[in-house]
Formats: C-alpha cells, sequence, structure tokens
C-alpha cells in the first residue's frame, strides 16, 4: 500500500529544479497590468483631503482606484464586514491600503504607490493592550468566559496559591513567497482567479460579492503556495479582490504582489497576548483551581480573532486535568494590523499560559517541573480518572490520552535525569555560562470550532487508460497534503502512485471547500478522496464480478492489479473494459467530521474530533553576561497516529518545532509609539536561521494508531509540533533560574535582551 | 550600458541595460527564468541566490541586489542551469529529494544554489554556508543532511568551465553618460573627480537596497568591480592593507590567522551571499554606525586611506567618523584603502545581535587590550551601536591602562562606560541593554583572559 511509506514530496524534483510554479511565475497573458496600494502613514485618523494627480501621472500608471470607485462590495473581511479593500474614509492602521495603482509594472506602480498626496485628520491611536483596555475597545461585548467548577473558591482553599502576568509576543508568518494573486478576465464579465492562498473557496466569495455577480462566474485556481502558515487564510483577499475589479475596469489580466516590507506592514500576524494568571495547588504541586485572563490584541478588525480567542481558551488546559478552571477572555480591538490565523490558532498562546504555571509552581516548590506535570496529567481515559471526571474546562472527556507513555518514552530516550544531573553539576562550575532544561507536552484538539467547516469533497477521475485524476479542496503550502492524499487514492485502487495525478485546487471542481487550516487537510480531504475512489472502485467491481459471475467481494485491488477469482487484470485493462462497459469512472466523494458539537458561547461540547500529542525536552545555553542564547538539543516523540507518510510528519514536526522555538526566543515584532512596525524586513525580524536549530535534533514518532476512525487511523500533524517549541522557552527560564532563587518570569519572546533582564531579575533582583 | 557574461552556459551580449536593473529582475522578467525567486529583496532571505564565478572561482550570491553591471565577464548559474543535459540532477538536487529537503519549495531554489556553490568550493561548514538562506518550513535539519550526504560527490564539469569563462573578446563597456565602469583606481580618481555627484558602487549590498526598497533613481552612477587594482590584500611584516574593493568573504580568510576573533566576527556579519558581494571600502565608507568592521579596525589602530583625483590623505580611522551621516570625505573623495599595523593578537569582537548569523549588531565591541607584568599597557576599545558613528571608548581606555589586570580595574573601568556612551532605544536593543551589556563585554574579555567559557558557540549539550 502506497499509504504509510516515506515517499518524497510530490513537487520534490520541481522544487529543486525551479520549475515548481507559484503565482508570481505563471506566464501572464500579454498586456497585463500589475498592482500595488496606496497606504496610511498613520494609524488612525480620517481623510480629509486626497490628491492623487501625481500618481495618476507617474510612468506606466494606467488608472487609480479608490474606494468610491469600486463597483460593488468594498470588503475583504473573511468574518463580519468590517474591513474594507480600500479605505472608507477612516484609517485604523499604519499600512492600511487606501488607493489602488494599476500600472504597466510591478516596479512602476510601487513607485506610484507613494506618490499619494493625503492630508488626514489625525486621531489617536490605540496601540497597545492597556490602551484599548482603558478606553473598553474591544470585539463582543465583553469577555468570554468558559468555567469548570468553582476556580476561585478552590484557589482561595488550595494550600499554596501564585499568581503572576506575563507577555506573549505576535509573530510574523514570514512565508517566503509574499502575498500574491492574478486576475484573467473571461468573456462574459466571469472571472478567472490565481491566487496564493489557503482558502479558494473564500477568495471566490469575496471576488464575487466585489464584482457583483454569482460565485459560479468566479473561478479560483491554486496550485500551490510558497508557505502559507495561516497567513494565506484570509490575507490573500485583498490581493485577489483587487486583481479582480482591476482586471475587470481595464479588461486586462491584472497581478498583485506584496514587496516583502509591504506584505509585513500590511498583513496580520499571530495574536499578542497579555495572559494573568492566578493558582491554587498543594504540596505535592496537584492544581486545586486555576483562573486565567487572556487580553487578545486583535488589531483593528475582527478577521478571525473571535475563534482564535476561543482556540486559546481551548487549549488553556494543555495536558493537565484541571478540576476547577475559569478562562476570561478580552479580544482587543487597536489601531494595528488585524491580527490572523497563525499555526495553533491562538493555542499556542493558551498553552504557553499554562505550561508557564505548571513551570512556576515547579519553581515555587522545588520540584522537578516534569514531576508537576505528570502529577497533573490527565488519566489515560475517562474511567481511569478520579471520580470519572476526565472533563476539559469546557466539558469534553479526554477519551485519547497518550501522554503517560510518550512522556515515559521520552524522558528515557532523551536521557533526561542524568543530563539534568549533568546541568546543574555544568551550573555549579561555570559562573558565565548556564544550562537549562526543559519538557513540555502538548495536547491539541483537532477539528474546527466551527463545527460546519469540518466538511470536505474530492473529485476523482480514472481515465479508460488507467490513470486518475486527483482532486480535493484541501490546498498544498508545503505540508505534502497533496502527496498523503495521493497515497490515499494509490491505495484504494492498489495501484503505484505514478498513475495518479495531482491536481491545483479548484473552486469549479470541488465547491465550497473550507480552509486548509486547522490541520484538518489530511483528515478532511483524505476521507473524502477515499470515498470518491471507494465509488469507483465499487462500480469497477461490481462491473467485474458480474462479468465473471462473481461476488462483487471477491474483487481486489492490489500491487496494480484487479482479481476477479482466477481472472487477472492489470488496473489499466480493468478501467479500459469498465469504460467500455459503460460504466462511469468519474466520482465525487464528502466527508464530514463526526461526534463533534460544540457551543462556543457557553464553551460547552465537544469541538474536536481527538487530540493529537507531542512532547520536547529541550536543553539550551545562556550568556548570562549577555543573555546570548541558543538550543543545544532537542528531544522530540510526537503523535502522528498510524502516520500516512513519516517522512513527511518528521518534515512537519521538526520545521514546527524550529518555528515554535523561533517565536518565542528571537522573532521579536516592535512597533514605535506612532503605532509604525519597526520589524518590518528580515533585515530586523528574526526567524530561525540554519544555526538556530539545535545541534542534537533527535524526532521520533509514537507508534500508536488515532482512537478515532481518521484516514487510516493518521492524525493531523500541521500545527501541533508548533508548540513543541514551548519547551525551549522553558528550558531557557530553567537556565535562568540557575542565577539565583527568584522565578525568573520571562516573558515571550525571550531575546537575547529578554534572558539579560531575566537574569538580572533573578541575581540582582533589579 | 552593453555588457556580456555567461548564462547557464550560454553568452549573453546585453546591450543599452538600465544601470540600476537588477539580476533578479532580468532573470524573470527577460529572461523567462522564473526558477529564481524574490523573497525579500533585500539580500536576507537568499530565495534568489545565484551562482556566479570568474577566475577567482564560484560564488554565492543575492540576484536581488546585484545590478548587471556587475556581471559583465562574470559566469552566472541559476537553478535551472545546474543540472545535465541529460536530464540528470546535480548531486545536491538528488540528495535534497531523498533527504526532504523542501516542502513549500519556494526557498528552494536559493539553497539548491548556494549548496551548489559550496559544493564546488568544497565547503562543508554548512551552517555558515547557508546562513543566508532563510527557509520557514522545515527547520533545516533535513537540509543539512542533504548538504552532508553530498560532500563527497563529484563536482560537475560545468563548474571549471563557468571558472575559465573569459569574454570572448576584448570587450569593453560601452559606457552611457551617467553610468561608469573605470577599470582601474586611476581611472576611478579621474571620473569621480569629473563627477562628484556620482554613486560609486561597489558590491551595492547597500545602494542594493537605495533601488529595491526606496524606489530611488540612481542618475550618476560609478561601479567598481573592474577596478582590480583595488581588489588587493597586502600582508607584510609590519602591516596589514586591504584595498577598498576587497569582499568580506576574503577579509574574514585573510585574518582568519593574525585576529581570529575578527576573522569571527566577519563569519557572522551578514551571510556568505552578502559576503561575497560587500565591501571593506563600502562599509566603511557608507558610515554605519552599525557596521561592523569600523570597530574592530578602530581597535586594530587602522588607517584610512583617501585619495581623489591625485591628492592622497591618510587619517586613523576613527576621525573618518564625524557625525550621524557625516563623514571626513571630500566630493569626489574616495576610500582607497584601510591598512593597520600587524601586532601581537589580543584583539576580542563581540558582536551582539537577536541571531547569531546574518543579523545587523545591536552592540558591536572591539577589544584589544594589552597586559605585560600584569599591567594594562595599551588599550584601544570601540563600539558600534553605541552612538550615531563608530565610536572608541576614550575615558574606558584610560581607566585601564597603567593600571593592574585585576577584577578590581575591571570594575573600575565598566563604570566609565556612561562617560563614553549614550546609546539609543531601537528594534533591535533599548538603550539599556546597549550599555549594560557594552559593560559586561569588558567583564567578558577579562573572564576569557582567565581561561573561563563565556561563549555559547562553544558550548555542547
Amino acid at each position: 500500500m502506497s499509504v504509510t511509506k516515506p515517499l518524497p514530496h510530490d513537487a520534490a524534483r520541481l522544487h529543486v529544479t525551479g520549475t515548481a510554479r507559484y503565482v508570481d511565475d505563471i506566464p501572464t497573458p500579454a498586456g497585463s497590468l500589475h498592482l500595488a496600494f496606496g497606504q496610511s502613514p498613520i494609524a488612525k485618523g480620517r481623510i480629509t483631503a486626497m490628491n492623487l494627480d501625481a500618481v495618476k501621472a507617474a510612468p506606466g500608471v494606467v488608472a487609480v482606484m479608490v474606494a468610491d470607485d469600486l463597483p460593488f462590495a468594498n470588503d475583504v473581511s473573511p468574518s463580519i464586514h468590517d474591513e474594507p479593500l480600500l479605505s472608507d474614509g477612516t484609517v485604523n492602521y499604519v499600512g492600511q491600503p487606501v488607493f489602488l495603482v494599476i500600472a504597466e509594472s510591478h516596479l512602476a506602480a510601487r513607485k506610484a504607490a507613494r506618490l499619494g498626496q493625503i492630508d488626514y485628520a489625525e486621531e489617536t491611536p490605540l496601540l497597545t493592550v492597556d490602551e484599548a483596555l482603558a478606553a473598553d475597545s474591544r470585539f463582543e461585548e465583553g469577555p468570554r468566559i468558559y468555567e469548570k467548577g468553582d476556580a476561585e473558591a478552590a484557589i482561595d482553599a488550595a494550600p499554596r496559591q501564585i499568581e503572576a502576568t506575563f507577555e506573549i509576543g505576535g509573530q510574523e508568518h514570514f512565508y517566503l513567497e509574499g502575498q500574491a494573486a492574478m486576475a484573467v478576465p473571461n468573456e462574459g464579465g466571469d472571472m478567472l482567479v490565481h491566487s496564493s492562498t489557503q482558502h479558494p473557496t473564500e477568495i471566490q466569495h469575496k471576488v464575487a460579492e466585489a464584482l457583483g455577480v454569482p460565485m459560479h462566474a468566479v473561478r479560483v485556481e491554486t496550485r500551490r503556495m510558497g508557505g502559507g502558515f495561516g497567513g494565506k487564510e484570509s490575507q490573500g483577499n485583498a490581493l485577489a479582490v483587487s486583481c479582480a475589479v482591476a482586471a475587470r475596469l481595464t479588461g486586462r489580466a491584472c497581478k498583485m504582489r506584496y514587496d516583502r516590507d509591504d506584505d509585513m506592514v500590511i498583513t496580520g500576524k499571530r495574536h499578542e497576548f497579555r495572559i494573568s494568571y492566578r493558582v491554587g495547588f498543594d504540596d505535592d504541586g496537584r492544581v486545586q483551581g486555576v483562573s486565567f485572563k487572556h487580553y487578545t490584541r486583535c488589531g483593528w478588525a475582527q478577521d478571525l480573532s473571535l475563534p482564535v480567542a476561543d482556540r486559546a481558551m481551548l487549549h488553556s488546559d494543555n495536558a493537565y486535568l484541571l478540576p476547577n478552571a475559569r478562562i476570561e477572555s478580552h479580544r482587543l480591538k487597536t489601531n494595528t494590523q488585524s491580527a490572523t490565523a497563525y499555526r495553533g490558532f491562538g493555542g499556542p498562546q493558551g498553552m504557553v499560559g499554562i505550561e508557564r504555571v505548571m513551570d512556576h509552581i515547579a519553581h515555587d516548590l522545588g520540584l522537578d517541573p516534569v514531576e508537576v506535570r505528570k502529577r497533573n496529567y490527565y488519566a489515560a481515559k475517562a474511567d481511569a480518572a478520579p471520580q470519572g471526571d476526565n472533563s476539559t474546562p469546557y466539558g469534553m472527556q479526554v477519551e485519547d490520552f497518550e501522554l503517560h507513555g510518550m512522556t515515559e518514552r521520552l524522558l528515557e530516550t532523551s536521557n533526561y535525569a542524568a543530563r539534568k544531573a549533568a546541568i546543574e553539576k555544568w551550573n555549579a562550575e561555570n559562573p558565565i555560562v548556564k544550562k537549562g532544561i526543559a519538557f513540555a507536552p502538548v495536547k491539541f484538539g483537532i477539528s474546527f470550532t466551527l463545527t460546519h467547516l469540518n466538511q470536505a469533497g474530492a473529485l476523482v477521475h480514472v481515465y479508460q487508460d488507467g490513470s486518475v485524476h486527483l482532486n480535493h479542496g484541501g490546498t498544498e503550502m508545503g505540508q505534502g497534503l497533496f502527496q498523503k492524499v495521493a497515497q490515499v487514492a494509490a491505495s484504494r485502487f492498489g495501484i503505484p502512485l505514478e498513475l495518479v495525478k495531482i491536481t491545483a485546487t479548484d473552486t469549479a471542481k470541488v465547491p465550497n471547500t473550507s480552509a486548509t487550516a486547522a490541520s484538518s487537510g489530511s483528515d478532511l480531504n483524505g476521507m473524502a478522496v477515499k470515498a470518491a475512489c471507494d465509488t469507483i472502485r465499487d462500480r469497477m467491481a461490481e462491473f467485474l464480478a458480474e462479468r465473471h459471475q462473481a461476488e462483487v467481494s471477491d474483487v481486489t485491488f492490489s500491487d496494480g492489479s484487479v482479481e476477479v477469482g482466477e481472472a487477472h487484470y492489470t488496473f489499466q485493462e480493468a478501467a479500459a473494459m469498465a469504460y467500455q462497459g459503460r460504466i462511469s469512472l468519474s466520482a465525487t466523494g464528502f466527508y464530514k467530521t463526526p461526534k463533534i458539537e460544540w457551543d462556543r458561547i457557553k464553551g460547552q461540547g465537544r469541538p474536536f474530533f481527538y487530540f493529537a500529542y507531542g512532547a520536547s525536552i529541550t536543553e539550551v545555553a545562556i550568556d548570562t553576561l549577555t543573555g546570548e542564547n541558543r538550543i543545544l538539543r532537542t528531544d522530540i516523540l510526537h503523535d502522528a497516529g498510524a502516520s500516512l507518510n513519516p517522512a513527511l510528519d518528521i518534515g512537519q514536526v521538526e520545521g514546527g518545532y524550529v518555528q515554535g522555538a523561533g517565536w518565542l526566543t528571537t522573532e521579536e515584532l516592535v512597533w514605535d509609539d506612532q503605532g509604525r512596525l519597526r520589524t518590518h524586513a528580515p533585515s530586523t525580524y528574526k526567524i530561525p536561521a540554519c544555526s538556530d536549530r539545535p545541534d542534537v535534533f533527535n524526532v521520533a514518532l509514537w507508534d500508536e494508531q488515532n482512537r478515532e476512525d481518521t484516514i487510516y487511523r493518521s492524525k493531523a500533524v500541521g500545527e501541533p509540533p508548533f508548540m513543541l517549541g514551548i519547551s525551549a522557552w522553558l528550558a531557557l527560564s530553567n537556565a535562568v533560574a540557575a542565577c539565583g532563587d527568584a522565578y525568573p518570569a520571562i516573558d515571550a519572546p525571550a531575546t537575547a535582551e529578554e534572558v539579560w533582564a531575566g537574569v538580572r531579575r533573578v541575581r540582582d533582583g533589579i | 550600458m552593453d555588457i556580456t557574461f555567461l548564462l547557464n552556459g550560454e553568452t549573453v551580449e546585453l546591450e543599452g541595460v538600465s544601470p540600476t536593473a537588477t539580476l533578479l529582475d532580468w532573470l524573470r522578467e527577460e529572461r523567462h527564468l522564473r526558477g529564481t525567486k524574490e523573497g525579500c529583496n533585500e539580500g536576507d532571505c537568499g530565495a534568489c541566490t545565484v551562482m556566479v564565478s570568474d577566475a577567482d572561482g564560484a560564488r554565492a550570491l543575492n540576484s536581488c541586489i546585484l545590478f548587471l553591471p556587475q556581471l559583465h565577464g562574470k559566469a552566472i548559474r541559476t537553478v535551472e542551469g545546474v543540472g545535465e543535459a541529460d536530464g540528470s540532477l546535480h548531486p545536491v538536487q538528488d540528495a535534497m529529494i531523498e533527504h526532504h529537503g523542501s516542502q513549500c519549495g519556494f526557498c528552494t531554489p536559493g539553497f539548491i544554489m548556494s549548496m551548489t556553490a559550496a559544493h564546488a568550493n568544497g565547503a562543508t561548514d554548512h551552517d555558515t554556508q547557508l546562513a543566508g538562506n532563510l527557509c520557514r518550513c522545515t527547520g533545516y535539519a533535513p537540509i543539512i543532511r542533504a548538504a552532508e550526504a553530498c560532500e563527497d560527490k563529484p563536482v560537475p564539469t560545468w563548474v571549471n568551465n563557468d571558472c575559465a569563462f573569459v569574454l570572448p573578446k576584448a570587450t569593453e563597456v560601452a559606457e552611457d553618460g551617467p553610468a561608469h565602469a573605470p577599470t582601474s583606481s586611476d581611472e576611478l580618481a579621474a571620473v569621480y573627480a569629473a563627477n562628484p555627484d556620482a554613486t560609486i558602487i561597489a558590491g551595492a549590498t547597500d545602494v542594493g537596497l537605495w533601488v529595491t526598497k526606496q524606489l530611488r533613481d540612481l542618475n550618476s552612477v560609478i561601479f567598481l568591480n573592474r577596478c582590480d587594482d583595488l581588489k588587493d590584500v597586502e600582508v607584510t611584516e609590519t602591516n596589514v592593507r586591504f584595498g577598498a574593493m576587497v569582499d568580506m568573504n576574503t577579509v574574514g580568510d585573510t585574518l582568519s590567522d593574525l585576529h581570529p576573533s575578527y576573522a569571527e566576527m566577519v563569519r557572522r556579519y551578514a551571510s556568505v551571499q552578502v559576503r561575497h558581494a560587500a565591501t571593506i571600502g563600502g562599509n566603511i565608507a557608507n558610515g554605519s554606525p552599525i557596521g561592523d568592521n569600523p570597530p574592530a579596525l578602530i581597535a586594530l589602530g587602522a588607517t584610512l586611506h583617501l585619495r581623489k583625483g591625485d591628492t592622497r590623505r591618510d587619517m586613523p580611522l576613527e576621525d573618518f567618523f564625524i557625525d550621524y551621516g557625516k563623514q571626513d570625505r571630500q566630493p569626489g573623495e574616495f576610500v582607497e584603502a584601510v591598512s593597520f599595523p600587524r601586532q601581537p593578537d589580543t584583539l576580542k569582537c563581540y558582536k551582539l545581535s537577536k541571531r547569531f548569523d546574518q543579523d545587523i549588531s545591536a552592540v558591536c565591541g572591539c577589544f584589544n587590550i594589552t597586559v605585560a607584568d600584569g599591567i594594562v599597557t595599551n588599550a584601544r576599545i570601540a563600539f558600534g551601536g553605541m552612538a550615531g558613528i563608530p565610536k572608541r571608548a576614550t575615558a574606558v581606555e584610560a581607566a585601564l591602562i597603567g593600571q593592574p589586570w585585576t577584577v578590581a580595574t575591571i570594575t573600575a573601568a565598566k563604570a566609565k562606560f556612561d562617560a563614553d556612551f549614550t546609546p539609543l532605544t531601537d528594534m533591535r536593543a533599548s538603550a539599556e541593554y546597549r550599555l549594560e551589556t557594552a559593560r559586561a563585554l569588558l567583564e567578558r574579555y577579562f573572564a576569557e583572559s582567565q581561561g573561563q567559557t563565556t561563549n555559547v558557540l562553544e558550548v555542547s549539550a
């Protein structure tokens, strides 16, 4: 069977030869035009006068559009229609698109976009959590609250209490391919859109609204993205809609791609959080009650902030059975980029909250943090839990808890105990360079919390020569989804993978798709493809059984052959016979995730089909003089269920860890007091480079299959490994803790400066 | 301008190219070679990496900030040209497939080119060779496994052919009015004296961004890439002298024995691609307060050699930097070379940045302290990132010289940093962090002299 094999990415050869085609590589029709936005230089205000004469007169400029020139909807919001494509007269952040330049070249458009003369009546922007709180500037009427038991009473009644507040920074996606789209006008007002998007249906929807046409008049095609990470779930809307309205205006193909600096200034990022916690626990470190307050900086438009903030709440337990818990979430509206989806979708921030609590408890009690975590773990199943309660703060029983076994295995394979002792010895002997080590578990809920999104479609054709055309609603952004799903298709037909053609995501082939997000790609689309393949296979089996007077169940598909009793055909022969027998060899497939139901207002239900688990141990070194720090070794055990493709899954784990560690260490977003993002290029915003990966990097997959009935019992793997990076942040805290008695109280990201400040707090009390 | 180069084995002659057209745009837009990617358009991500060869060998360079005239007489390889004509792949391509080194694939062509260049040069310090290529998907581990796997694979014959490329005839760069390409420092001196408003382009790692990011139109430019006599390195018994056009990789290689700490700082200065283009003269002449060479050179007692027409003058390097954005350079005057005396190596260069590799310094502290018989006999200390210019810590130096080399002296000298520096807060670091770590770096220098472990880069699990 094709599934379970560690095959390379389907496009690997295209990648290494430079022939993999991204949106900006698609040959453009003659006369194509290029677009750029004129942007707001201020964070909040009203436009009082706009003179675009110089823009229009600039070399190569064909047309300039402002909000009034848009024929229909002026909105690119994925949620509540609060995000005009072009400013409606007010501006709400630095970088907001105000006008659209249509020019003969990318460079001409960029140059002209800087020539707008716009007067603003400036207002005082709300930039920070504190400013937004003071102004009660928020989305939704007030905070969302999820509760289990009586947390405050339990905390008060517990033998010990801790409370603290800390900050978690945002994160720029830094997909290597910036946002890009191209629209090609077709006959009769139809529009073909190429978009670097995780959500072709949303692009189709927004383009249709902007053109005032039904969705059937817009076709969106996405072969691949050069990275997405959530940043192309909604942030591509503005480009695709711009291209479509400009193409309609000019009758020419229009392309738009953001220059990197523009991309970083205009688009949303991971949400920043401030988390306050109060926890009550016993002398063994067992939590009796915990209360969190999340202050989430959402930026100027709602975008996906509500489900992001929800998911942060939903991961405030991480791996721990909290007898009493209260999570209060404030979704704050600020004059900054509209924060958006980013790998983990709020889950990482929620998880950092409770991992910080565990770390703090262990430090307070002088216990090994691993021991404290184990004592608070969920039971393996609900019936093994105290009083049969193995429920999350949102009322879902945890029935598939893998972490007991995983933790023991990882502690053993990483040689944790001996290394911890060696580190203590090192720290006693070395006054300047200190080492730290930390363990962190991950339990991540799999399913969209907006339940209706948990559906997928597929379209499969078998041609008369036995070759297979595969299409589904998922998008490829590097994660290997297309290859995994192709492996599923090949396995269903029992054919070599070479017979399966992977094709671009296309809203005309599979409609009404969900974003490829929430790690759901292979779960949903794999099942939909399986259904489509099985439909065709069953038709072929029925046809062959009838011809050979055999039972349908006697027809087998494997190793490229079809067996019917004594008869033996190649798959190609069987396909040709079925065609001649007038059997339909094309089918759609559909899947919807079972068992889930969720009330996000009450915070009760089963939002997730299952959980994916992981565990990591990171060892670091810090320089106490300067705060410079480095990851020395990382050991990971990750749960991908019965992996569809272990090589691709390990790739997600390695890459996720490094990206997660980057978020919590070197990746610092800095805005100035005018709301201008100062870190808007790779020269100033530092994602991990090659040497930042751990020196020693041991990654293994857990060998249990998914207890739920997913595609070949695999588990989703896109987001969960990102949170393995939390162990790097905790290890830095552990190293800082070696400098004195106080708790380090490290914020994220733990830059060199933050580590240095932590050392001073712990060692010098500064 | 008219220029000629070899592209993937084929001679290309271009007429009337814009002096500031980038190689990347030309490849993608004019040549329709779309394998080379634009990731950042400022030389920081490496997605646009190409390999450029000449008689000096093969180098990885960022095509997004390479102007076409810089390529006259060179051989260029892009990702489309590294495989063989029969369709077989270069060993690094095969290894990247086998080891799952690509995910989204967008950075991959750039990695392939950096790896191809490193492979051609037999370089196996992979982290350094690939520091200028960012990947957001893989976490780099499979890429390094691929690089290691093909270390011993044969180098394709086309690499030698590229390096052997010479222009078919003694092609002169036809000069348009405002674009000049002198072939010697004498010619440069004459041209610049006559066109003092021209922009001098050495490696274009800074000027490139004026064009790609600030979208400036450069009216008049002078390319230095053909001034071979500015690329001389002289190491004599008494002196080390770098011509202004010596690239930063060559600077690092030259200093690896003489001043290994400086060489290690150079290893972390930008990336291989940028160091191949960037010149020591450019790093000095642009007057950046955060350039890494000036503090190291000032600590070594360097002399700057300036030339205008036929007039030359020398000055201590620190005197060149007058104020932020202001240097002691007259119209038409250019940096010809920088030199410093041979000396026992007591230099330590400490570069603090958010990320170790390819990051601009928040603080760059360079300490050159001589201790004889337990007494500090000389101290030259200079910093980048602590003022509007690269600046000496004269008060700290004074607090050290003549004092015993002890903790007490260090403690006393640390207090003097306030007299020397009033740093700023920006996106790289706070003023407090800068000032306090500047003090701490003196402590590090002392601790190192006492044999203590101070460098996290030298620690392993």
